[in-house]
């Protein structure tokens, strides 16, 4: 493999270049499947049945602190990229570190609730709305789990091996990957959450 | 035997106890076969773990092919039923059960893996690149469509086939009204070939975008390649859309949810609206292919420049933006009122205006050129009049208030597989024809192919054109009988002849194969039909690394400008290539799939989780792999050269 030198560590390659344009081919797909989750809950938003609706279930504080945490870890993210960008190997491994455990804390608060969510009686049967509502969280829940394990794995083969052209390239996907999924709860925050508390 | 009860079929027949015994019969064959001529281990390193587009090619090629006979066996069933008023050939569940199984491997097994078959092998090779931009993903995205297709495949003997239409509309696919497992296996079957078709278009849009050869702009792309391009852009944009549909969908079905059900606030009309979405675009999907395969075959078998080759790019991209504001279209009758109608019937007819500019353009590329009547070229000339047949029955439908009398007619059918006929399978047996040299080193014979193109064109006529007079007569689709006085008789009788007569070409395809391998010449050389673009610019059989030299591209016709115009195709001198290494991996992780599927839906929680895990088990082994390919060193390449040169 080529090296070009010009070129941050993580586009360094043939290979690497291709790698992260098909991730990005890959985040247009996840728009759209976020796309389809979004109009699907505006469809279904007030077709409750006889279940509660969102302005009964929703609770500004636990949101908003999600919102905090997972918005902070796009930043830590950020800035474990531009360690990695300088070669400081312990930073960088640092604030993906504080980006996992930020999103280890994420996790649990819309794990905690979704049980409250149960408690109230909206369960993933009880109507069209709490199923698209469980599907939509879920399924961004669901891409922070994966990112998760996936963020661990990169950690560990960083340690193992070193900045690499191949975990550079690996955590900079990575970096992109998480970000998206920033983006998608902004949406979420604000078209699920503050619409539905309106 | 209470648990082994649910795999039971529910409505067994003599049919398919036979076809149990017949799976049974040719999967012992096959092991004993395999043993026998100890090929286990060739199977495995050359074919099951293979990275090789074209090998990867070669495989879609022929699980399409098998796939086309299995659908085919099930549209001589319906016609067959349907030959004769009040026939008691099959009861109306298996009817059901057969049109749509029928409808779901003709597009989904058969159609789709067909034009990956073209793509992977020919995309690659028109660009002058190595290979895809992710070969190990590429093999996954095979062995995903080949397990989905096999787990859709075993419906038909384990708990029963699918029964609610391949478009399988809520409420009647809920739980009520269709409680054997069939459902599921559409909703898990077809998400699991789906990711697969998803991770394609990833792929290939990579590859065509960043892997082309020096002085390929994008003006400067084989027509194929374009058209691969626009498809791959449609199926990332689209796929995703069904993908959240089938979880829906599969969520209603095994954890009770009410997306689609009729109580709670479901609501049956997304499911369809979503469905279309996915399934307008996906008939472009197949299309856009098709119209760059016949492109090439008409510029080279007219022996001139594609006509018009930038409104040929521009008509297809905008085929490809309509394609996704039409999609109400297929549900006029259902009450979304007059202004949405409207719109989507304007949408719908605006797509005949791109499609009519490309078929002025081949008759332009024809127009004066010195017309070789090859089988490639037959299906390509037969194509024109009768896709556009069925473009105009096409502009009648998108006409939504004459809808209300078309709709769920045969009419409807009749039209669309006016388009799908002539449209895609022509193409692709087209291309199987155009190609085959370049994947097996020798031609298939010219004579039957041509007994073929006309049997199936005839065949083609007699089956389907009395179903627009049925079907403008009031003759319902689905229906499994009709009575006598219906007056349907006759002309159900013909389409039952034209039906056979197809049957006969289709069978004669695989003559043909026969007997070219066993009597067709092998010295055919590298460029057998006097064609144009890059693909024939290199030795047949195509070496592993495609291209020993780079080569360097000043036009879309780069091989004929080196043929014609003195045009140097490779400058640079053989330097070693980098490749990529055979892995088992995807095979295993489709495996795994394929039980997961088989688990979730017979509702096996305990198998479904432990596949699961096996499932991200392989994502985390192959991000700790250390793979960094391998090189195929000058000596070995010059050596390869010598050998091929010398074959020809």
């Amino acid at each position: 493999m080529k090296i070009d030198h010009s070129l941050p560590l993580e586009y360094s390659t043939k290979q690497n270049g291709l790698n992260i344009f098909g991730f990005w081919v890959f985040l247009a797909a996840e728009i759209m499947l976020f796309a389809t989750l979004f109009t699907s809950y505006f469809t279904l938003e007030h077709r409750v049945g006889g279940g509660p609706s969102g302005t009964e279930i929703f609770e500004i504080t636990p949101v908003l602190m999600e919102t905090l945490i997972l918005l902070t870890s796009s930043f830590t993210i950020g800035l474990g990229v531009h360690a990695m960008r300088i070669g400081n190997k312990k930073a960088m491994t640092a604030f993906f570190v504080i980006t996992l455990l930020l999103g280890l804390g994420f996790l649990g608060l819309e794990i905690d609730e979704f049980i409250t969510y149960i408690h109230e009686g909206a369960t993933l049967q009880t109507s069209a709305f709490t199923a698209i509502l469980m599907l939509t969280l879920g399924t961004h829940g669901a891409h922070v789990t994966f990112g998760l394990f996936w963020g661990s794995a990169i950690l560990m083969q960083l340690k193992k091996r070193g900045l690499t052209k191949e975990t550079a390239n690996k955590s900079f996907i990575f970096s992109l990957y998480w970000h998206f999924l920033d983006v998608v709860w902004i949406f979420i925050f604000s078209f699920i959450y503050l619409k539905g508390m309106m | 035997m209470e648990f082994l009860e649910r795999f039971a079929v529910p409505n067994p027949s003599l049919a398919i106890y036979a076809s149990m015994v017949a799976i049974g019969l040719t999967l012992i064959a096959i092991i004993a076969g395999l043993t026998y001529f100890k090929k286990w281990g060739y199977l495995w390193r050359e074919w099951l773990t293979t990275v090789d587009h074209k090998r990867i090619g070669i495989m879609y090629l022929i699980s399409a092919l098998i796939m086309l006979f299995r659908g085919g066996v099930d549209a001589i069933m319906m016609r067959a039923q349907l030959a004769v008023p009040d026939n008691k050939l099959l009861d109306a569940q298996h009817y059901n059960e057969i049109f749509t199984t029928h409808g779901v491997i003709m597009l989904i097994f058969m159609a789709m893996p067909f034009i990956f078959a073209f793509m992977n092998f020919l995309v690659p090779l028109q660009i002058g690149a190595r290979d895809v931009a992710f070969p190990r993903l590429n093999a996954l995205s095979f062995w995903l469509f080949f397990f989905g297709a096999m787990l859709f495949n075993i419906s038909f003997v384990v708990g029963g086939s699918p029964d609610a239409g391949w478009t399988s509309y809520f409420p009647l696919a809920g739980n009520e009204f269709s409680p054997s497992v069939g459902t599921n296996y559409y909703m898990i079957a077809i998400q699991i070939s789906g990711l697969g078709s998803l991770m394609t278009g990833i792929n290939m849009i990579t590859t065509i975008l960043k892997m082309r050869a020096p002085g390929m702009t994008l003006m400067k792309m084989p027509m194929f390649t374009w058209a691969t391009l626009v498809t791959n852009l449609i199926i990332v944009t689209v796929f995703p859309v069904l993908t959240v549909a089938l979880v829906m969908g599969t969520m209603d079905r095994l954890f009770g949810t009410n997306f689609f059900s009729s109580t709670n606030g479901g609501m049956d009309m997304l499911w369809a609206n979503l469905f279309w979405v996915w399934g307008h675009p996906e008939v472009y999907i197949l299309i856009l292919p098709a119209f760059g395969l016949y492109s090439e075959i008409i510029s080279t078998f007219a022996g001139r420049n594609l006509y018009g080759y930038k409104s040929m790019v521009a008509s297809m991209v905008i085929i490809s933006g309509l394609s996704c504001v039409v999609w109400a279209h297929h549900f006029f009758t259902m009450g979304q009122g007059a202004l949405a109608n409207s719109f989507f019937s304007i949408t719908t007819m605006m797509i005949s205006v791109p499609t009519g500019v490309k078929i002025f353009n081949w008759l332009f590329t024809m127009w004066r050129g010195k017309i070789r009547f090859t089988v490639p070229m037959l299906y390509s000339i037969g194509f024109i009049p009768l896709f556009v047949l069925g473009g105009v029955t096409g502009v009648m439908l998108a006409m939504s208030a004459a809808d209300y009398q078309y709709h769920n007619t045969m009419f409807l059918v009749a039209h669309f597989h006016n388009t799908i006929i002539p449209g895609v399978v022509f193409a692709m047996l087209a291309g199987l024809t155009f190609y085959w040299p370049k994947m097996f080193g020798f031609m298939l014979n010219e004579r039957i192919g041509k007994w073929t193109f006309w049997l199936l064109t005839v065949g083609f006529c007699l089956a389907f054109l009395p179903m627009y007079v049925t079907g403008l007569d009031g003759q319902a689709r689905r229906m499994y009988t009709y009575s006598a006085a219906a007056g349907f008789s006759t002309l159900n009788m013909v389409s039952f002849v034209g039906a056979m007569i197809m049957a006969v070409g289709f069978v004669l395809i695989v003559y043909n194969v026969y007997h070219s391998v066993r009597y067709a010449p092998r010295n055919i050389g590298a460029d057998p039909w006097d064609a144009r673009s890059l693909e024939w610019a290199t030795h047949t059989p195509v070496p592993e690394y495609n291209f020993a030299v780079q080569p360097h591209v000043a036009s879309s016709q780069a091989f004929w400008d080196a043929k014609k115009n003195g045009h140097v195709l490779f400058p640079g001198k053989v330097e070693k290539i980098h490749m990529p290494n055979n892995s088992g991996v995807p095979f295993i992780m489709s495996a795994i799939f394929f039980v997961w599927g088989f688990s979730m839906i017979f509702s096996l929680w305990i198998p479904a989780i432990i596949s699961t895990i096996a499932i991200f088990a392989c994502m985390a082994h192959r991000s700790f792999e250390k793979d960094h390919g391998r090189y195929i060193s000058v000596a070995e390449i010059e050596e390869t050269e010598t050998k091929l040169r010398g074959a020809n």
